[in-house]
């Protein structure tokens, strides 16, 4: 089967408008809480949906997603309840769910079993920001077996052939880094951006690419779009739900979106 | 693996991989920093400036070859006619063997062209020599040391704002070193033009492991010479204590093809191998993926780190580097644990029977020594790598042993 995720930002394009992809953490503050919150989000606007798994040491994570998983996991979040939360967004809305979660966690759970147990909650992949695809052929394998789109990096400093590879081996789109740093809004995007986006269109392997790292408003969302198939929105919403809860959640998102296209007008 | 099957040419290994254990589970954003490393360091071992420059520094500012000194009273208290040798490491300059490492990284910073050096700290040792390091070679140096840390530590925070470097307390995670680490790779992944990340042991992706054992390994080459030169064997047992394992694999590696050598690491059980509360990795960890490479880890049956436990905070860690778990699982090497009151008791013995005070961590070894006394043949000869001095650790130890404030005699 085609990628689901893949398909959304491809009708997208080709409506003339980009794809926004937002990210929630997955038992933050509660399973109950993230399963609405993922709902909503979904609900007002959001093209992909990223649900985050909460770990221990999250490297690739800024201040207020690394507080946050903290305190999923200090309300008891379990590495199964990944797949309850996944299967509950699935039953209710039709966009499409990856997962994001460090590596460590799945090699705990099992390679095969993990994404065997994703595939029939519903999900539609995983991204891995600790996995580069040249440790990867065991997840590769897994993927192809359940169907499952897998969603590598490629950052400011990769070469030509490692975009090339990650091109290769993604499927779903390549997760352009915009800035040489960790998750959180950043005020201005980096022009690096459009650098990593326009290596992932010389690859030889034709590729989704979305830029995720550092955006937070409206305009950065639009502007990314006019050169990439997708905006990744990560620290901004759980900002905004930490200010206002659900309501304020749903309002962020709307917000985003509708810089995008005159879809909801 | 029976004895007779064992691999030989093991001291060969050179990374990505031990085994199954070792890789590079990191950020794309940091691979081309390693990559750059990797070549930067393939390049510079066997080119014979990098080697000479390296060997006169040892020589003439880390104060190398260090010394083998026998402890016959401190044998005599182990019992069994053993005898027992120490390598020196402890009359390095900063007083540990983490300089070792330091040096070489400072060159092969410069010889990147980068100005700034960061790294993590547990017990400050590694912060001190990198902040050592950072001054003479003219770097800036921002060390990052879990808030917990800072506190136990407090001498080593001043020692390393003195030589210059910015130490920044880390609140995040558990605010030990393993979450020093993740935030010493933020501000990598986000300053990798101008910064190297000086990692303090043999744990983290390729080429760390690799790279970080052969500025070690001096330790075990000096050594198993020193040994035949000057008492005209090689000894039964060598032995060190393991946090990530840097110092232990300096003394191991030269001897992992001496088939007769019987190697054995001790780790820190904290409250004791019965208890929950421990940093033994090898013992009671599992293969996982921390800090960008697959080893055994201390973790939780969903893989997240599980907080470790010692009075020492240099073995503080719910990981270890990749080729001992490697030497593990071929059954090159033992790892057992040590008590924090064990360690303690070997501290205080090697003070009083030979007037050297060892660190917190090296008491892991020498504990683990005396237990090894008992159950070699009679006449046995163990040699332990004497990592650190332990002035850093008078303020614990004077607590540990009530010595301050008129307190009773230890
Ligand atoms: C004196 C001393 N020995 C040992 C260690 C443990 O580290 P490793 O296992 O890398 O040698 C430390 C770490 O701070 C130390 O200061």
């Amino acid at each position: 089967m085609p990628s689901k995720t893949a398909a959304a930002l491809e009708a997208n394009a080709e409506a003339g408008h980009g794809s926004l992809i937002g990210y929630f953490p997955a038992g933050y503050p509660t399973v109950e809480a993230s399963i609405e919150a993922c709902v909503a989000m979904c609900e007002n606007g959001l093209d992909v949906l990223e649900v985050g798994v909460p770990y221990s040491d999250p490297v690739m994570d800024g201040p207020v997603i690394q507080a946050a998983t903290v305190e999923a996991l200090a309300n008891g979040f379990k590495l199964r309840q990944t797949f309850d939360v996944v299967r509950a967004i699935t039953e209710r809305v039709s966009t499409p769910v990856l997962v994001m979660s460090y590596w460590n966690p799945i090699v705990q759970y099992g390679v095969e079993r993990f994404a065997s147990h994703l595939a029939a909650a519903g999900g539609a992949g995983i991204i891995t920001p600790d996995l580069i695809p040249d440790e990867g052929a065991e997840w590769i394998a897994a993927a192809e077996k359940h169907d499952l789109d897998r969603v590598f990096l490629a950052a400011p400093t990769s070469t030509q052939e490692r975009v090339n590879n990650a091109a290769e081996k993604s499927r779903g789109f390549v997760y352009a880094v915009s800035t040489m740093g960790i998750t959180g809004a950043r005020e201005e995007l980096d022009e690096l951006a459009r650098k990593v986006v326009g290596s992932v269109r010389q690859a030889p392997t034709r590729q989704n690419t979305a830029v995720g790292i550092g955006i937070s408003t409206g305009d950065q969302v639009a502007e990314v779009n006019g050169y990439a198939d997708g905006a990744i929105v990560g620290s901004a919403f759980v900002k905004a739900y930490q200010s206002g809860g659900i309501d304020a959640l749903s309002a962020k998102v709307a917000e985003l979106a509708s810089s995008l296209d005159t879809r909801n007008n | 693996m029976s004895s007779s099957s064992k691999p030989t040419n093991l001291r060969a290994q050179s990374g990505p991989y031990f085994g199954e254990f070792g890789g590079r589970f990191v950020p794309e954003s940091l691979i081309a920093a390693l990559d750059q490393l990797t070549e930067t360091y393939e390049h510079a071992k066997t080119d014979p400036s990098f080697i000479s420059e390296l060997a006169e520094l040892h020589r003439t500012y880390t104060g190398r070859p260090s010394l083998i000194t026998e402890v016959k009273r401190f044998a005599e208290a182990a019992g069994n006619n053993v005898r027992i040798f120490l390598k020196r490491e402890d009359l390095n300059h900063t007083g540990s063997h983490k300089i070792n490492n330091v040096i070489g990284q400072a060159l092969i910073t410069k010889r990147m062209g980068k100005t700034r050096v960061i790294a993590e700290t547990g017990a400050g040792q590694h912060g001190v020599a990198t902040a050592t390091a950072a001054a003479l070679f003219g770097f800036d140096c921002v060390v990052y040391m879990g808030e917990v840390d800072t506190k136990r530590q407090a001498l080593n925070v001043a020692r390393m704002k003195l030589l210059g470097a910015e130490v920044i307390p880390v609140t995040s995670g558990s605010a030990t070193l393993k979450d020093a680490i993740n935030e010493a790779l933020r501000d990598w992944v986000a300053n990798v033009d101008t910064t190297h990340y000086l990692l303090g042991t043999v744990a983290g992706p390729h080429p760390f492991p690799t790279m970080v054992r052969d500025f070690h390994s001096v330790i075990g080459i000096e050594a198993r010479a020193q040994m035949l030169e000057e008492f005209g064997f090689l000894p039964d047992v060598v032995t060190a204590c393991i946090g990530g394992g840097s110092n232990a694999i300096g003394l191991f590696h030269a001897f992992l093809d001496d088939q007769d050598v019987r190697i054995v690491g001790f780790e820190a059980a904290g409250d004791g191998m019965d208890t929950p509360r421990n940093a033994a990795t090898l013992n009671f960890g599992k293969p996982g993926v921390l800090h960008g490479a697959k080893s055994y880890v201390l973790q939780d049956e969903d893989g997240q780190t599980i907080e470790s436990h010692s009075i020492s905070a240099g073995l503080d860690y719910p990981g270890v580097g990749p080729e001992h778990a490697w030497l593990k699982d071929i059954g090159r090497a033992e790892y057992r644990g040590i008590s924090d009151a064990e360690a303690m008791d070997a501290l205080r013995l090697l003070s009083r029977t030979e007037g050297i005070i060892p660190a917190i961590e090296t008491a892991h070894a020498l504990a683990g020594a005396l237990k090894l006394a008992k159950e070699l043949p009679s006449g046995s000869t163990i040699l332990i790598n004497l990592s650190g001095r332990g002035d850093k650790d008078m303020e614990t130890a004077a607590r540990y042993f009530d010595l301050l404030d008129g307190g009773a005699n230890a």
